[in-house]
C-alpha cells in the first residue's frame, strides 16, 4: 500500500510537469494554428541553459527568473518573428516540416553549446527539505511542480476566457482577415502566445532536469510525452489536457514501480517503461474520430516536376558516372564516406512520393530503414541480396500496420503517430532480447550491435569498397528511374490531387485513406531496400542508428532540397555526406554544422519547393541545345578524369564540374532571342495620378477591350 | 409502382455545438429534373450538399439515392454509386491541367466499374468532356491558371466524368458572364434530359427560375417552401425572406 501511495504521488508530480508542458503546447496551437514540434527541445535548452546560469553562481531564484521571464519568452518571441511568421497560409505539410526543423535545430543548438561529455548535475529545488503527505515523505520541488501546474491550468483559463488579449488569439486562429478586420494585430497576438508557450516549455524543462542526467535526447523526449497528454484534448481542450496528463504521469509512475524487471517477461518489458507515453500516445491517435475530409485549404502550392524520361535518364546516369569517377579517385575510406552518403540518399528517396507528392508527413522513416537493415543483417549473411526484397515485404506490411489508424487522421496527427511508432521501436521493441514464439524467433537487436554483411552479386562477388559505392549508385539510378514511373502515371496524379484536396478526391470516387494505405507501403518499401544498402555500408547496426532522431536530418534535408523529386534525396546525400569531412576540414565549425540540417528545414517558409527543384529551373535551357549538353558533359567528365590522375585538387574539380552547367544555361538563355516582345503594360505610369477618358480607352485597346458603351 | 427518387433527404439535421445548420430538411430530386435549392448566405445550404455527398456526418436523418439508404456510407462509396459534386470554393487539383483533372476522374471510374474496364480511352474521354462544357482549347493549361467561370466549368467535367446519376452543383454560375451563364443552363437541361437528377444551388436565381423544375428554399437551416418556380416566385414568405424584388416578374 505504501508503495501504490508512493507510485500515485510521484506520479501526480509528474503528471503537472506534463500538463504544464502540455498545455503550452494547447497554448500555441489554439492561438497560432500552429503544432510546435520543437516544444520538447525548448524545455531542454531551458533547462541546460538553467544549468549554466547556476553553474556561472547565481542563486537559484534568479536563475530561475532569468531563464522563465527572459530568455524562454525572448526564444519564443525570436521563432515567431523568424521563423514562424510566414507561414500562416503555407501548406501544412510546410508548417509542419518548418516546426520539426525548429526541433533539429533546437537539438543541434543544445549539443554545440553544452557538448554530451560531460556531467552537470542540477540539485532538486529545497534539496534537503521533504513534506509529510499521508505518511508519504514528499520532496518540496515536486510538491511545488503538482501546485505550479494547478496554477498555470486557472492562469491559462482566465488569459484565454476573460482577458482581451487571450480572446483576441483565440479569434485570430479562427478567422485571420477578420480579426484583423475588427483591431486585432495578429503579429503581436502570435508573439505573445509563441512567449507564453516557450515560457512554459521552460518551466516544465526545469522542474523535469533535477530528476534527469542532463541529456539533450532524452530531455527533449520526456517533454515530448506531454503530447499525448495533449492529443487527448485534441490540441484544443485544456481540462482534457490536464486529465491526459494525470493520466500519463500516473501510468508512467506505476509502470516504474511495478514493471518487472526480471523473470521471464521481465527483459520484454523493463523496457517499455520508456515506452508508456508513445504507446499512450499512439492509442489516443488511433482512437480518435475520423477527422473531416480536408478541403483545399492552402493558398500557395507546391511544386511536383514532372521529369520526362530523356531528363530522368540523364539524371540516372549522372548519378552513376558521378559514383564511378569518385571511385576512381578517392581513397578506400572516402569512398566509403561516399558510399554511406548514397546510402542515405536512398533512403531519402523514400520519402518522394510519400511526403513529396501525398504530402503526408511521416516521422519513421528510419524506422522503415531499420527493418531493412535488420534484415539484411540477419538474412542476408553472405550479402545475399534478397535479404532486401524481404526487408521491403516485412517493411511494407508495417507501412500499413503504421498507416492503417494513421491514414484517417489529420497531418498533425499523422506525422505525431509516426513519430510515436518510431520511438516505440527505438526505445522498446529493439532494446528487447530475442522474442521466441510458437517455435520461431524473431529477433531484432537481441540488445547488441547486427554485424551486416557487404551486398554480395552474382558474377561480381563480394563488393569492394569501390565496388559497393558503384553498387549503391546503380541501385539509385534504378530506384529513381522507378520513382519517375510513378510520378509519370496516373498513381501520381492521383497522390497529387490527394495533397490538394482529399475531398475532392473522395467525391470523385478515389478512397483516401486507401490511397494513404498504399503509399505508406510502397514509401516503407523503399526505405527498407535503402536500409539496407545504407546497413551494408555501416558494417554493424546498432538502434541509435536509425532512431527518431536520425530521421530528423533526414527528412529535413529532403524537403530543404526539393522533397517533390530525387534530387532533393541527392541534396541529403550530398549535405550529410559533406558534413563530416567539412567538419574535419574546419574543425571550428563541427559544432555548428549539426544546426544545418535544422536551420535548413526551417528555411522552407521561404522556399517551400527547396533548392534542387530551383537548381532545375535554372539548368532548364540546356534541355533545348543538346549540343550544349553535351559539350557540358564532355568538360565535366574531363575535369573529373583531370582530378582522378592528379591533375587538379579535388574541391577545385568538383566546384567548376557544378557550377559549369549553370554557367552553360546562362550562356544558352542569354543568346536566346526573345520569342516575344514584352506586352506593353497598359498601367505602367499611371499609378500616380487620376484617369482620363484618353487612358480609359488606352488601356482598353491594351487589354483588347470592346469599348464601353455609355 | 413507381422508381423511387434518384436522391431523398429524409429528416436531415445537422447541429454545431449550440448552433443548428440544417433543421429537419426533407426533399428529394429525381432523375430527367432540375431542383433548385436556394436562400439566403448561411441558410444551409452547403452544409446539407456536404450531408448529403457524405463529408458531413448528419446529427439525426437519412440520405438515400436511388432507394439505398446512404447515410453511413464513406463519401467515396457514395460517389462510385453515381453521385457527383462541385464545390462553392473551388476544389480543383490546381497543379494539373484541366485535362489531367478530368482524365484522372474518368480513370478512377473506369478501373472501379469492372463492366467498362475494357476499352476505354480515359484521355479521348477527358478530351469529349472538356469539348461539352466549351473548353477544349484550354485542356493543357494547369488548372489553377484558369479563371473563376471557366475552373467552375471543368469542376463540371470533372463531375460529369464519373456518369453521375445525382449531380449536385454548388454554386456552379459564380463567376462566369452572362453568356456563359445561358450557355451553362443548356448544358445542364441537357443532362437532366439524359436522365441524371441535377441539384443546383445558387445565387442568381433567374438561373434557377430559368431551369429548374422544381425549387426548394431553405432559411435558417429549415426548408420554407417548395414548388415550381412560379409559385416560389409569387411566395410572400420567400419573398420576404430572401427574394425581395427579384421574385416580382416584370
Amino acid at each position: 500500500m505504501d508503495q501504490f501511495l508512493i507510485a500515485t504521488i510521484t506520479g501526480l508530480s509528474t503528471a503537472g510537469i506534463f500538463a504544464i508542458a502540455a498545455s503550452g503546447l494547447v497554448l500555441t496551437y489554439t492561438t497560432t494554428g500552429i503544432f510546435n514540434f520543437a516544444h520538447g527541445a525548448v524545455g531542454m535548452l531551458a533547462a541546460f541553459s538553467y544549468w549554466q546560469l547556476l553553474d556561472w553562481g547565481l542563486p537559484t531564484g534568479v536563475a530561475v527568473a532569468v531563464v522563465l521571464l527572459v530568455l524562454g519568452p525572448l526564444f519564443g518571441l525570436l521563432v515567431e518573428a523568424v521563423v514562424m511568421r510566414g507561414l500562416f497560409d503555407a501548406p501544412e505539410t510546410s508548417r509542419l516540416v518548418v516546426s520539426v526543423a525548429l526541433l533539429a535545430a533546437a537539438l543541434g543548438l543544445g549539443v554545440w553549446l553544452w557538448p554530451v561529455d560531460e556531467s552537470r548535475p542540477l540539485d532538486f529545488w529545497f534539496e534537503d527539505n521533504f513534506l509529510g503527505i499521508l505518511g508519504v515523505r514528499v520532496r518540496w520541488h515536486e510538491a511545488i511542480a503538482f501546485i505550479l501546474a494547478v496554477v498555470v491550468a486557472i492562469g491559462l483559463r482566465v488569459l484565454l476566457r476573460s482577458t482581451r488579449a487571450g480572446v483576441t488569439m483565440r479569434a485570430v486562429v479562427d478567422d485571420r482577415g477578420l480579426a484583423s478586420l475588427n483591431g486585432a494585430r495578429p503579429g503581436r497576438s502570435a508573439a505573445l502566445a509563441w512567449a507564453l508557450g516557450c515560457s512554459l516549455a521552460a518551466l516544465a524543462g526545469i522542474l523535469l532536469a533535477p530528476a534527469q542526467a542532463l541529456s539533450q535526447q532524452t530531455l527533449t523526449l520526456l517533454i515530448v510525452n506531454a503530447y499525448a497528454a495533449a492529443m487527448l484534448g485534441r490540441l484544443r481542450n485544456l481540462p482534457m489536457t490536464f486529465l491526459g496528463a494525470a493520466v500519463l504521469g500516473l501510468l508512467d509512475s506505476y509502470g516504474f514501480f511495478y514493471l518487472p524487471t526480471d523473470g521471464r517477461f521481465g527483459p520484454y518489458l523493463s523496457t517499455f517503461r520508456f515506452a508508456i507515453p508513445v504507446v499512450v500516445l499512439f492509442i489516443v491517435l488511433i482512437a480518435l474520430p475520423s477527422a473531416r475530409l480536408r478541403t483545399n485549404a492552402a493558398r500557395r502550392r507546391l511544386a511536383a516536376p514532372r521529369p520526362t524520361w530523356f531528363t530522368a535518364g540523364f539524371q540516372a546516369a549522372a548519378v552513376v558516372g558521378g559514383a564511378v569517377v569518385l571511385a576512381i579517385g578517392l581513397s578506400d575510406a572516402d569512398a566509403l564516406r561516399a558510399a554511406k552518403a548514397v546510402g542515405f540518399a536512398l533512403i531519402a528517396l523514400s520519402l518522394v512520393p510519400l511526403v513529396g507528392w501525398a504530402g503526408q508527413l511521416c516521422l519513421c522513416q528510419m524506422s522503415f530503414a531499420a527493418i531493412g537493415a535488420v534484415c539484411m543483417g540477419h538474412l542476408g549473411q553472405g550479402g545475399n541480396p534478397w535479404a532486401l526484397l524481404a526487408g521491403a515485404l516485412i517493411a511494407a506490411v508495417v507501412g500499413v500496420l503504421v498507416a492503417l489508424p494513421a491514414a484517417r487522421l489529420t497531418g498533425i496527427e499523422l506525422a505525431l503517430a509516426t513519430a510515436a511508432f518510431a520511438v516505440i521501436l527505438d526505445r522498446w521493441i529493439f532494446a528487447m532480447p530475442d522474442i521466441h514464439l510458437w517455435g520461431m524467433t524473431l529477433s531484432t537487436f537481441n540488445r547488441n550491435p547486427v554485424p551486416v554483411d557487404r551486398l554480395s552479386l552474382p558474377f561480381a562477388g563480394t563488393l569492394t569498397t569501390k565496388g559497393l559505392l558503384v553498387a549503391l549508385a546503380v541501385a539509385f539510378a534504378l530506384l529513381h528511374l522507378l520513382v519517375v514511373a510513378v510520378r509519370r502515371s496516373r498513381a501520381g496524379d492521383l497522390l497529387l490531387a490527394l495533397r490538394e484536396s482529399p475531398a475532392a478526391c473522395a467525391t470523385l470516387g478515389i478512397d483516401p485513406a486507401g490511397t494513404r494505405l498504399a503509399v505508406f507501403a510502397f514509401s516503407a518499401a523503399l526505405a527498407a531496400v535503402g536500409g539496407g544498402l545504407y546497413a551494408g555500408t555501416l558494417g554493424s547496426i546498432s538502434p541509435s542508428s536509425f532512431d527518431l532522431f536520425q530521421t530528423l536530418p533526414l527528412l529535413l534535408l529532403t524537403v530543404a532540397g526539393g522533397v517533390a523529386a530525387s534530387g532533393g534525396a541527392i541534396f541529403a546525400g550530398v549535405v550529410l555526406g559533406l558534413i563530416p569531412v567539412v567538419g574535419a576540414t574546419f574543425a571550428g565549425i563541427a559544432g555548428l554544422l549539426g544546426i544545418l540540417p535544422g536551420t535548413m528545414g526551417a528555411t522552407l517558409g521561404r522556399n517551400p519547393d527547396g533548392v534542387s527543384t530551383q537548381l532545375a529551373e535554372r539548368l532548364a535551357p540546356l534541355r533545348s541545345k543538346p549540343a550544349v549538353l553535351a559539350v557540358v558533359v564532355v568538360v565535366d567528365v574531363a575535369l573529373a578524369l583531370a582530378w582522378a590522375n592528379d591533375v587538379l585538387g579535388g574541391w577545385e574539380a568538383s566546384i567548376a564540374a557544378f557550377l559549369l552547367p549553370f554557367l552553360a544555361a546562362r550562356g544558352v538563355n542569354a543568346t536566346r532571342a526573345p520569342r516575344t516582345a514584352r506586352l506593353a503594360d497598359p498601367l505602367d505610369g499611371l499609378e500616380d495620378r487620376r484617369l482620363g477618358p484618353a487612358d480609359v480607352s488606352a488601356i482598353d485597346e491594351a487589354l483588347a477591350l470592346a469599348e464601353v458603351t455609355r | 409502382m413507381t422508381d423511387p427518387p434518384a436522391l431523398k433527404v429524409i429528416g436531415v439535421t445537422v447541429r454545431f455545438g449550440g448552433n443548428v445548420a440544417v433543421d429537419d430538411v426533407s426533399l428529394a430530386a429525381q432523375a430527367g429534373a432540375i431542383t433548385g435549392l436556394i436562400g439566403p448566405n448561411g441558410a444551409g445550404k452547403t452544409t446539407l450538399f456536404n450531408v448529403i455527398s457524405g463529408l458531413q456526418p448528419p446529427t439525426s436523418g437519412a440520405v438515400h439515392l436511388e432507394g439505398a439508404d446512404v447515410t453511413r456510407l464513406p463519401t467515396h462509396k457514395r460517389a462510385r454509386r453515381g453521385m457527383a459534386r462541385t464545390f462553392q470554393r473551388l476544389e480543383l487539383f490546381g497543379i494539373l491541367t484541366a485535362h489531367g483533372n478530368v482524365k484522372l476522374a474518368v480513370d478512377v471510374r473506369a478501373r472501379a466499374d469492372r463492366d467498362i474496364r475494357a476499352g476505354v480511352n480515359a484521355d479521348a474521354e477527358a478530351y469529349a468532356l472538356l469539348e461539352r462544357v466549351g473548353l477544349l482549347d484550354l485542356a493543357h493549361m494547369r488548372a489553377d491558371s484558369l479563371s473563376t467561370g471557366k475552373a467552375r466549368l471543368v469542376e463540371l467535367a470533372r463531375a460529369l466524368a464519373i456518369r453521375p446519376k445525382v449531380l449536385l452543383l454548388d454554386e456552379p454560375a459564380s463567376g462566369l458572364t452572362e453568356e456563359e451563364t445561358v450557355q451553362f443552363g443548356a448544358i445542364l437541361r441537357e443532362l437532366a434530359g439524359e436522365g441524371m437528377a441535377v441539384v443546383l444551388v445558387e445565387h442568381d436565381v433567374s438561373l434557377v427560375f430559368a431551369v429548374c423544375d422544381v425549387v426548394h428554399v431553405l432559411d435558417r437551416g429549415a426548408l420554407l417552401a417548395s414548388g415550381d418556380p412560379s409559385s416560389i416566385r409569387a411566395d410572400q414568405r420567400v419573398l420576404d425572406a430572401y427574394l425581395g424584388d427579384a421574385g416580382v416578374p416584370g
